[in-house]
Parts: structure tokens; C-alpha cells; sequence
């Protein structure tokens, strides 16, 4: 009997119903077990968002054969966005990456040769003589990766441990960079913990929802599902949308507000002024569990020091410092901004304003904030995620089911990998930081490191690593698991020119021919997903595990085995002064690889079968290749940073935990998971009768800073005249190098367009459909105007999405960043369109 | 429609019984040869954007090709002889490329006969076709999922598609976007067909006469008669008056009975004594 996919699920769905039905239909029983020896089923997170939905992947024959919602997992109950119903098609693009490919000229490498097949071993040669060479002459710092929030936990794991502990580089950073780290600075600064306190049962427990610069509607689908779901069946719960144009929230919006770019700094400190003048403050929260900050001013665009701009701020040097205050002066602070101020600044009518700060000072109303980019990606990012903690903790909103301040992540393990395995510039695992010498210290014990091994000056960050391959600082950069030649902003001006430095030798790992990879000098052929055993960390803490599903095409190899073996073809003598190995002397002569891999911890899980509850079998190639459970034996030593390290709360379960559940929230403690931090009851860590207690800090209190609104690094002028938003839409996954080669996802949204207000168009001679040229004092792009649609302008803003490498987006944006989280402004600069 | 395959699908048996009809209305013009197939018109094949009713259209039509030399995104075809669409005229098939709707309407302008009205200045009061989501049992968001790609291309999003929202009965917390065409609004356009992710487009864009029903003459929708009129078309109520206990209250047209305790329970006062003393005496 031969069943079609079709035919099977329907089966399913028959034999299912008849189950249910307590009957038995003829023929159906075998078809099925026919079926299920030819497709197996297992589970695996989505490849995209932070969401964290789950699917259950079938293969059979060695491929992906469909996939399915997996009905079992809490978060999405079985259902998918239109990018995840795609999962089984991204691994098969035509155009994989099967073979190491070096620039090459009669037989040899050479930046200015034409990409040639080699093997991994030639490929491994050239790169360790380039690292090698660099270290030699220029050391440390010369040497640079460039990771993501796409990795694996063990792959973000391998690769801070390999540059931290075995290059003594924090020449570490993600694309995470770009996406959340302003989330993990207003984090710190506020609670001195990263990642949220709350979790997606909020949506199903607050009154009201506020969302800040997050288009959840399209860039979080599912959860604007549950968010709706809210909504619809509770008939008192509001819903209050602020963004700087109309998408797609604003169909349930009670309160649809669209600012003035930038502005929301305003609003945020008008909320507090109303809460305060109100008399709606929660007095007793405040006084136990609050301390208010006075925030430096002035703190420049995180721009190159050359630029005019940059060199007018006064205290860009010391952007984070703060001084003490008390809550009269923060209500002295915060009074200027007057309702009719901040209308007048914004742009959003009074009564509008009026009722959003109501939202958050009325006792009775549990409110959960949501934002995403546009509180992060934006110079004054971290302030941002500060002001609004700020109205959460005067009201004492927060902790608790329905009251959370929830910053939203953008990839799959941002919070998994970039955030909780430490794998930024200035970080260590589990919170921990390069520039404070008890944890590293705590990191050297934990990796069996002589003491002084990790430097303790933080690394060059994402946008700083562009500007330093530029000025031929840094010059040997590994890029794994992202697209950063399209993604970083200033491609003309930073990116591009780092990228082609003669000096400069790159290699990208990318499953497929991408911009940056065409950048590159040499590309490794990656496997992706679940090519390879693997876990994520989503926006809610929850981590989640897959098997390997399926081999990778040709010789691609997951980022894990290229990061561990690369490690073998240094000697500790090759990468450490003598005073680090006399230390450890039976370090001498080994190599990385046996320091950092195989060393007695990472090492200890021997080979072994993986299979699940069914007895199915499963490939692990990294076992395998290695003879040890590699993925086992990091996620344990990871662990151990949580468990035992300075920094509290961050207990993740055992490796097989994992594996026997649809992901756990952490800190996971005695088995149990928890749902909300600093609340008794809700966190094991919280002590007995505190109530609430922000143990990130060291006397428990969380801070409200005060902090003004300062202006954008750049704004429309007479000859810039608009101001240039990018994003995402709910088609394609960041750069498209998967979603686009999708050909249904490709054809739903093939190429970039110009969203633009018609009278704008007008203005300039254009009409929707006409092919317009988008300029900044930086580049130009071009594309066609879009006046309709899903985005709905207001005159002087213009959106493109930057998911199309034939539109290049970033070739126009301006890379200022905050200058306290360094994450760049992609939301704001000035541009003017023309027709072409 | 004898010479056929037997395996006749329901789509394409509605595109045959609609081809017969018009067949009947075209008898009396003494075409020759293909006059079947010249009025035959499959309810795949759409008319150019303000093409007048379709016997009219192919007296109009002078089969010039002007409106497909004019279109801008080749969307616009000539029908081939051994087609089901009558040779020589303009037609767009959606699932291939679908009508752009430019606003200056260039295909309608190129027209000499009239076939296209050129009366038609606004493309939003084109009406090439209707979308109709033909298949719920496969359309994506009918399931739960958040596909909504029909929707978010449409050029009149959040008039001619609306998603309806339903409460996810099977997962308890999500919500169904229902993908729900406005004739109102729908100009035919195809943009959701095209861009259907489904190998078979679950939404399709069908000639009207195929896409719309119609509701019986002796019946009114009275809720929009209401609105239409401004008001009830017969005077409201007096207030009305009920025998009830002391705890209860009744809503009138709207919630019903309802207890009356919490009415009862209200003062012009908060709990907690600091919010009234500290509330002032310019706030009463």
C-alpha cells in the first residue's frame, strides 16, 4: 500500500477520529504502521524567531519529508507561521554550500582569486597559517569571530571557550549585537540580571497590553496569536500599539498610537510624571525594593570619534555612570515632561497619551509590555529598556502574572546562546564579565585554565569589529551563522571596505552563498539546523533540544565540528605566552583541542547510541567524528557556571532533561522549572518573607534611572528629508538567505519595496509601482514605491525591509549605536527619495 | 464538453456549466466555427480592469491587443485559438501574474473601442472578479496558523481582506485569523491567488458571476437598513419597566438581567483613605 503525504496525514486523521471513536476502520491500522516505518517523527524548535515554537520533523530516506506543528509543545500548541510551515524546504535550496571554497590564483590563495573547491584540510591549513602568522605579529587582538543568536548553545559555548580561553580574544561578539543587547543593558543596569522575569503566561494573565517598537503582529506571529486570543475572549483587556508607523498591530489597537521617531523617550518619562502626579505611585513596593539613579547625559552616538557628531557629547567616555538620587528628584526630573510637552513632541494627541499612562497607574490593571527593535535598535536603546522599567517599578507592575516589562528576542537562541553562554565581547557564561577578575577567575577553575588566561578587557563589538577590519586592526576574522555584510549598517562606509582590506584574511560559515560570504576569502560549508544535534534558548527562558535529523549535503559540517577541530591545529605554545603554560606544565606540547575539548570534562560522555522514547535511532555525526558526546559533555560543563558560579539564578537541567521534554524554563531547580523571577513562591531564589527581591543587585533593589530625552544621531534636513525605518516582514527570516530561497515565500514577498505615504510620493513625482531611488549621505538603493499595503506611512517616513540582498538596505543607515549597548540605530536617519 | 476526459473536478464542472450558459446567450449571433469557443470563458481566465459585462466585452472588443501591449507587468495575455477564452481577447490569469492595479489605469487608456469603460478612473472601482477562499478545509489560517499572506497583499488590506477573528477552540490560546473577502471592496485583482503558498491556491479569484450569490428580494439585512437609515426604521422604545428584586437590574436590548450587588457597593470613594485626603480639594 502506498500512501502519499496527503494520504498519511489524512489517515492519521481518520484513524485518529475512529480512535476517539472507539472504532476500527479496515485497512487503516496497517496503513499506518506501513507509514510509520517509512516516516519518523521528532521533535525540533523552529530555525526562525524567538518565539520558540516547535515542530515535529519527519524524515524519511534521509530527508526532510514534511513537517507539522507540534500539538505537544505549550508555546505553539501545534501551530506555525507561515516561515515555520516551510521548515522542511529550507535545508534544500539548489544552491548549498557542499565543499570549502578559497580565493584562489594559479593554485594558490589570493585575496583577489576566484573562489575554488578545496578540501577541509587545505582550507584549515590556509586559515591556521593566517591565524597563526597574525597572532605571532600582532597578537590577541588581531583575531576576531563574529557569531550569532542562530547558533547552538554548545556551538556559542565552543566558540567563546576557543577565542576566550584559547586565543585569549574577546574579539567575540553575535549578531546579537544588533538585535537585543540593548535589552541585556537596560537589563543589567535595572536588576544587574539578564533576561526577562515573566514568561508567555503572561499573555493570558494581564488586562492590558502596551507594545513599543515591537510589530509582534508579523515578527512574533504566533505569540500576537495568543496576544489576540487575549484580546477577543476577555472583554475588558485593552491593547495600546505605539509605533512610527501603522502595521499591522494597529487592526486590534484600542489605543493605536504612530510618534515622531524617537520620541518614545518622551512618552516614557510623561507616563512616569503621570503615575507620580497622579499619586497612582505603589508606595511600599517602592520603598522596599526601589533605588532611583540620576543616568550621564550627553553620551554621544556610539559614531566613529571623528564624526562631528560624536565629538560635540561630552561624556561619551563614561555613557553608563550614574549617581545616586531619591524620589523627589526623580519627580522633579520627570515633571517637565507635561502632557502637552510631550503631545506637542510626539505628535499623539493628549487624549491618546492620557489614556495609555492610565493603563499603567490604575492599580486594578495588570499590564505587560512588550518591545522589540524599536526600543532596542536605537542610540538611546538602553535608556529606553530603563524607562520603561521605570513605570513598571513605580507602579510595582512586575513579576507577577500579567504585570511584566517582556523584552522580546528576534532570533531563536538570542537569550540561549548570545546572552547565557557569554559569547559578546564582554561576557562570560551565566552573566558573567571578562573586565571582573573574580569571574574570570571562576571561568579559568571551571575550564581547568592557568590563572590569567582570559583577558580581562572586553573585546571589540559587532559595529567596533567593522571599523577596526577596516583600519586593519583586525585582521583575521571567522564569520559563523549570520549575514553580516548585509545585515551591519554603513555597508559602503564600514563593512565592505574591512571585508576587502588587503590586509585582512576572512572566513564565513554559511550554509549558502550569501552577501557576506561573496565577501569573504574563504567560505566553509555549514550544516544547518537540524543537520546536527542542537539547542535554543527562547524569549521566555525556556531551552529546548533536537537530534540530528538528517545529514548535511556533501562536506558541510555543523559550526560545532569546525570550531573544535580547527582548535587542533594550534599547540598551546603557538597561542600562549610561557608564563600561562609553565603554570599547567602537562598543558606543554598539547593542543587546543586537548586543553579546551578533550580535557577530562568536556571529553567524559563516551560514545554512545541516540535514540528516542521509541527506539528510533539517531546520527551524530560531532560524536561520531570525535568519539565523545561533544554536545553532552559542553552543555555539562557549561552548566556548572550556572550551578556554581558568583552569579545566582541560573540553573539550566540536565543535558538528558532536555531531551525528554518540549524545553524547560530556567533557572531549573530541583527539576522544576520557574515562571517568574524575584517573586516568593514563583523563585526558589527569592528569600522567605522578601516578597520580592531583585537579587541581581546586591541590596535587592532594582533602579528607576532618570534620563531626558536627547535628539537622534541624525534627522531629516532640506536635503535628507525623511527619516528611513528598515525591518523585517513576516515572510522572510532576516537576510532571506533561507526564506527566500523558499520558492512560495519567495513568490509571496519576492524583492524589497519602498513603503512610502502617498502624498510623499506624489510630491516627488512618483506613484506606486514606480521605481524610486533611495539616497542617504552614505549610499543608494533602489526600488519600487509601495503607497498600499500592510505598512501604512505617515508623511515624512519612509520603510524598506532589509531582507533582500538585491536591495541592500543597509548600504544607506548610519552605524550610531547606543553608546552604552552598542547596538546600532537601524531605525532612524535621514534619506531623500527621487525618481529614477 | 462530451469530447472530455470523464474525470470532470468540481472546479472545472462549474467552469463548463458556466461556459454553457453562456453559450445559450450567444446562439442567436450567427457566429460560425468557434462561436462556442469565442463566448466560452474559463473561470480562470479574469478580464482586463474595467472590461464591461462579458457579451458586451466580446461585441466590443475589437481583439486590437492594445490594452496587452500597454500592460506593464505583462500580466494582460492574448487568448490563443485553442483556448477556452475567445480568441483575440484580453484575459490575466491571477495564479500566473496577477494585475498590479496601476493607478493610472494604462490598459483602460489604450482602449479604442470602449471594451474596457473608460469610464473608469479610480482602479479601486475595478471589478475584474471576486476573491472567494474556496477551500477552508486548506487554507492555512483557517487552521490556526499565521500564513495571512493573502491578506497582508492585498492592495485594499483591511477592506477587501479582513481576517476575522475566532477564538482557537483546539488550543485554547490562539486565535484563528479568518481570511473573509469584501465585495465592496475586492477588485479581482489576483494578488491573493498568486501569492497563495498552498500548490493549490485555497483562495481564488472567480468572475462574478460565478464568485457572488444573491440574496432573495423579499429580505433586508435589518442591522444595515439600520445603519443605511441612521436609526430604527420603526420609533424606538419607551424606556421599559420591570418587576424586579432589589439585587437585580435589567439591561434592556443589551446584557439582560444583572446583579445589581456591585452597583450597590459603589461610592465616590477609593479603599484606601490617602488616595481621597490626598486627592485635594480642587478634585472632587
Amino acid at each position: 500500500m502506498k500512501l502519499s503525504r496527503r494520504d498519511f496525514i489524512k489517515t492519521n486523521a481518520i484513524a485518529a477520529t475512529a480512535t476517539a471513536a472507539g472504532i476500527t476502520i479496515p485497512g487503516v491500522d496497517r496503513a499506518l504502521a506501513e507509514s510509520r516505518d517509512t516516516i519518523r517523527w521528532d521533535k525540533a524548535p523552529c530555525r526562525f524567531c524567538g518565539t520558540g515554537c516547535s515542530v515535529l520533523v519527519g524524515v524519511r530516506g534521509g530527508r526532510i519529508v514534511a513537517t507539522q506543528g507540534d500539538p505537544d509543545a505549550p508555546v505553539n500548541r501545534g501551530l506555525n507561521c507561515i516561515k515555520g510551515y516551510f521548515l522542511s524546504k529550507i535545508s534544500y535550496g539548489k544552491d548549498r554550500l557542499t565543499m570549502p571554497l578559497l580565493r584562489m590564483k594559479d593554485g594558490k590563495y589570493d585575496k583577489g582569486g576566484e573562489f575554488t573547491e578545496v578540501s577541509w584540510d587545505q582550507a584549515f591549513d590556509v586559515m591556521a597559517e593566517k591565524w597563526k602568522q597574525t597572532l605571532k605579529e600582532k597578537g590577541p587582538t588581531a583575531v576576531g569571530m563574529f557569531g550569532s543568536g542562530q547558533w547552538t548553545v554548545w556551538e556559542g559555548y565552543a566558540a567563546a571557550k576557543l577565542m576566550k580561553a584559547g586565543f585569549r580574544s574577546n574579539n567575540i561578539d553575535p549578531n546579537a549585537r544588533h538585535c537585543m543587547a540593548s535589552a541585556v543593558a537596560g537589563f543589567i543596569r535595572t536588576f544587574g540580571t539578564d533576561e526577562p522575569m515573566g514568561c508567555y503566561d503572561d499573555l493570558e494573565n494581564a488586562d492590558a497590553f502596551v507594545l513599543w517598537g515591537s510589530n509582534m503582529s508579523e515578527m512574533h506571529p504566533i505569540l500576537w496569536s495568543r496576544l489576540t486570543d487575549r484580546r477577543l475572549t476577555t472583554s475588558h483587556v485593552k491593547v495600546a500599539v505605539l509605533s512610527t508607523f501603522e502595521n499591522r498591530n494597529f487592526d486590534l489597537a484600542d489605543i493605536g498610537m504612530v510618534f515622531k521617531p524617537h520620541t518614545d523617550l518622551a512618552i516614557l518619562n510623561y507616563i512616569a510624571h503621570y503615575i507620580i502626579s497622579k499619586n497612582m505611585v505603589n508606595k511600599p513596593f517602592v520603598e522596599q525594593h526601589v533605588n532611583f539613579r540620576r543616568g550621564m547625559t550627553d553620551i554621544g552616538y556610539g559614531l566613529r570619534p571623528t564624526h562631528p557628531r560624536e565629538a560635540e557629547a561630552k561624556n561619551a567616555a563614561k555613557a553608563g555612570a550614574s549617581e545616586a538620587m531619591n524620589f523627589e528628584d526623580f519627580a522633579t526630573y520627570v515633571s517637565e515632561y507635561t502632557l502637552e510637552k510631550v503631545s506637542k513632541m510626539s505628535g499623539v494627541p493628549a487624549d491618546k497619551l492620557q489614556a495609555l499612562a492610565e493603563l499603567y497607574a490604575d492599580p486594578k490593571v495588570k499590564v505587560t509590555s512588550y518591545w522589540t527593535m524599536g526600543f532596542n535598535q536605537h542610540t538611546r536603546g538602553t535608556w529606553a529598556n530603563n524607562m520603561v522599567y521605570n513605570v513598571h517599578l513605580l507602579t510595582g507592575k512586575i513579576s507577577e502574572p500579567g504585570n511584566s516589562p517582556f523584552s522580546l528576542t528576534g532570533q531563536p537562541s538570542a537569550c540561549g546562546t548570545a546572552r547565557e553562554v557569554g559569547t559578546f565581547s564582554h561576557r562570560l557564561p551565566a552573566d558573567l564579565v571578562v573586565n571582573n577578575a573574580d569571574h574570570r577567575a571562576f571561568a579559568e577553575d571551571i575550564w581547568k585554565l592557568p590563572a590569567g588566561t582570559i583577558p580581562g578587557k572586553p573585546g571589540y563589538h559587532a559595529v567596533l569589529q567593522n571599523r577596526m577590519l577596516k583600519d586593519g586592526k583586525l585582521n583575521v576574522y571567522w564569520v559563523q551563522c549570520n549575514n553580516n555584510v548585509q545585515a551591519a549598517a554603513n555597508l559602503n562606509e564600514e563593512t565592505l571596505p574591512g571585508y576587502r582590506n588587503p590586509d585582512n584574511f576572512i572566513i564565513v560559515s554559511d550554509p549558502y552563498p550569501t552577501v557576506t560570504a561573496m565577501a569573504a576569502d574563504l567560505v566553509l560549508p555549514t550544516a544547518m539546523w537540524v543537520e546536527k544535534e542542537g539547542a535554543y534558548g527562547n524569549a521566555e527562558r525556556r531551552t529546548q533540544f533536537w537530534r540530528q535529523q538528517i545529514k548535511a549535503p556533501g562536506e558541510a559540517r555543523s559550526d560545532l565540528w569546525q570550531l573544535v577541530e580547527f582548535s587542533k591545529r594550534f599547540r598551546v605554545e603557538e597561542v600562549w605566552p610561557e608564563e600561562l603554560i609553565k603554570q599547567v606544565p602537562v598543558y606543554r606540547g598539547k593542543t587546543l583541542y586537548d586543553v579546551l575539548f578533550a580535557n577530562g570534562a568536556v571529553n567524559q560522555y563516551p560514545k554512545q547510541k541516540v535514540a528516542d522514547a521509541h527506539g528510533n535511532q539517531y546520527l551524530n555525526d560531532e560524536m561520531d567524528h570525535f568519539g565523545f558526546y561533544v554536545q553532552k559533555g559542553l552543555f555539562e560543563e557549561y552548566r556548572r557556571f550556572g550551578l556554581e558560579g558568583p552569579k545566582k539564578g541560573h540553573d539550566l537541567g540536565e543535558f538528558d532533561a532536555y531531551h525528554q521534554s518540549r524545553g524547560l524554563r530556567w533557572p531549573v531547580v530541583d527539576g522544576k522549572e520557574t515562571l517568574w523571577r524575584y517573586r516568593e513562591g514563583y523563585d526558589p531564589f527569592v528569600k522567605t518573607g522578601a516578597g520580592v527581591e531583585f537579587y541581581g543587585k546586591p541590596d535587592g533593589k532594582a533602579i528607576v534611572f532618570a534620563l531626558p530625552y536627547e535628539p537622534p544621531a541624525e534627522s531629516p534636513d532640506d536635503q535628507y528629508d525623511l527619516w528611513l525605518v528598515t525591518g523585517r516582514v513576516l515572510e522572510h527570516w532576516h537576510s532571506g538567505s533561507m526564506t527566500r530561497r523558499v520558492p512560495e515565500l519567495y513568490r509571496a514577498f519576492p524583492d524589497a519595496v519602498l513603503f512610502m505615504h502617498p502624498e510623499d510620493a506624489k510630491q516627488r513625482g512618483l506613484r506606486r509601482g514606480s521605481l524610486a531611488r533611495i539616497e542617504t549621505r552614505r549610499g543608494k538603493i533602489e526600488a519600487h514605491v509601495e503607497t498600499r499595503g500592510r505598512n501604512r506611512m505617515p508623511t515624512g517616513v519612509v520603510f524598506v525591509p532589509w531582507f533582500d540582498e538585491g536591495r541592500l538596505v543597509n548600504k544607506l543607515t548610519l552605524d550610531a549605536t547606543c553608546p552604552i549597548s552598542k547596538e546600532t540605530d537601524f531605525k532612524k536617519c535621514a534619506a531623500k527619495v527621487t525618481s529614477v | 464538453m462530451n469530447d472530455r476526459p470523464r474525470n470532470l473536478n468540481r472546479r472545472r464542472f462549474l467552469a463548463d456549466t458556466a461556459k454553457t450558459v453562456c453559450v445559450a446567450g450567444l446562439a442567436g449571433l450567427g457566429l460560425s466555427f468557434y462561436s462556442n469557443r469565442s463566448a466560452s470563458h474559463t473561470a480562470q481566465a479574469l478580464r482586463p480592469p474595467g472590461s464591461l459585462e462579458e457579451n458586451s466585452f466580446l461585441g466590443a472588443c475589437l481583439r486590437c491587443g492594445l490594452c496587452v501591449r500597454d500592460c506593464p507587468y505583462d500580466t494582460l495575455r492574448l487568448a490563443r485559438l485553442e483556448m477556452d477564452v475567445a480568441p483575440g481577447t484580453p484575459y490575466f490569469v491571477a495564479r500566473d501574474i496577477p494585475c498590479e492595479m496601476c493607478d493610472d489605469i494604462p490598459c483602460v487608456k489604450a482602449c479604442p473601442s470602449g471594451a474596457l469603460d473608460p469610464a473608469l478612473r479610480d482602479i479601486d472601482d475595478a471589478r475584474m472578479g471576486v476573491a472567494v477562499l474556496v477551500d477552508q478545509e486548506s487554507c492555512l489560517n483557517f487552521q490556526g496558523l499565521r500564513c495571512d499572506v493573502c491578506y497582508r497583499v492585498c492592495p485594499r488590506i483591511g477592506e477587501a481582506i479582513t481576517l476575522d477573528l475566532q477564538h482557537n477552540e483546539r488550543t485554547r490560546t490562539h486565535t484563528r485569523f479568518l481570511p473573509s473577502v469584501h465585495s465592496d471592496y475586492c477588485t479581482g485583482c489576483g494578488k491573493c491567488e498568486h501569492a497563495c503558498v498552498l500548490e493549490e491556491a485555497a483562495i481564488k479569484v472567480l468572475p462574478q458571476r460565478l464568485a457572488k450569490g444573491e440574496l432573495g428580494r423579499h429580505y433586508r439585512w435589518g442591522w444595515q437598513e439600520k445603519d443605511k437609515a441612521g436609526g430604527s426604521l420603526v420609533a424606538p422604545d419607551q424606556p421599559h419597566r420591570y418587576h424586579l428584586p432589589d439585587s437585580m437590574d435589567y439591561e434592556h436590548g443589551g446584557r439582560g438581567l444583572i446583579p445589581r450587588e456591585k452597583a450597590a457597593e459603589a461610592t465616590p470613594f477609593e479603599h484606601d483613605p490617602l488616595s481621597t485626603l490626598n486627592r485635594g480639594m480642587d478634585e472632587p
